[in-house]
């Protein structure tokens, strides 16, 4: 089993998921794992301690649930999405983080999205935009396939 | 929680998470060295679990939400388990790098639960 991989041969990629796609979307499941996690525990516990905050933490694992997929499930269709969903993480970490630097009482409890991500190693801020530049570099080799 | 279990923890996951990663990086498929890594994590995590069921019993109960460090550790218990799926599925040097990955976020969930668990209102 300890082979090195001297003459690696990768099969012809079926769906987008291929070469370092795939830690990528690693890193959204753990991610969508984590955000889900987080905003069931906050919600179920105490909502009314900070309504908008935890309503945006359930707003981002849901999008991080839907960009892992997007990011898996092959066609067009998916692709437009996984564009959507992780330009709208891009626009809602910036925002987001930035609120919550100018604005502290706008976030009494902090989500997913704070400082940018700090909580969660910045990855929040820095996952949306290896993807987008995976799906710009992917684009000029899958989409004319599909089309 | 106890102290020297969760760093003995975070030791064994980050050993694990950057031997995988830097092996995978360099070009190396999954291998019995690198799913060794994970799979040990995987038994501690389970050992963790005793640990929390166990631990309020003898005075030692979480200071912090006990559903919030419960969240994280039955999401943890997936994450290595998934590595080494995918890792079989997919031979490929990235899977390495999902592996280091996987490790890598043990440990920082490993340190998030020992603040729910220690520090008071955390």
């Amino acid at each position: 089993m300890a082979e090195p991989a001297t003459s690696e041969t990768t099969p012809p990629a079926r769906t987008r998921v291929s070469g370092i796609g795939v830690v990528l979307v690693a890193i959204y499941a753990i991610l969508a794992l984590a955000a889900t996690g987080r905003s069931t525990v906050q919600i179920l516990r105490d909502f009314s301690e900070a309504p908008f905050a935890y309503s945006l933490s359930a707003l981002a694992a849901v999008v991080y649930i839907v960009a892992t997929l997007s990011l898996i499930v092959p066609g067009a269709v998916w692709k437009r999405i996984a564009w959507i969903t992780i330009s709208f993480e891009l626009l809602f970490v910036l925002v987001v983080g930035t609120l919550s630097v100018v604005d502290a009482e706008l976030f009494p409890r902090d989500t997913v999205w704070s400082y940018y991500g700090a909580g969660y190693l910045f990855f929040p801020v820095i996952t949306p935009v290896l993807g987008l530049i995976w799906l710009g570099r992917n684009h000029r080799v899958v989409i004319p396939r599909a089309r | 929680m106890i102290e020297w279990f969760t760093i003995a923890q975070v030791v064994v996951a980050v050993a694990a998470g950057l031997l995988a990663l830097v092996l995978g990086l360099i070009g190396r498929r999954p291998s019995d060295l690198t799913l060794a890594g994970p799979a040990l994590v995987e038994i501690l995590l389970i050992a963790q679990i005793v640990v929390a069921i166990a631990a309020p019993a003898a005075g030692n109960a979480p200071s912090g939400n006990p559903y919030e460090f419960w969240a994280y550790l039955l999401s943890a218990i997936l994450i290595p388990a998934g590595a080494i799926a995918w890792a079989l599925v997919d031979r490929t040097r990235w899977s390495t790098v999902v592996v280091g990955v996987a490790c890598l976020s043990i440990a920082i969930m490993l340190y998030r639960m020992q603040i729910i668990w220690s520090v008071q209102g955390a």
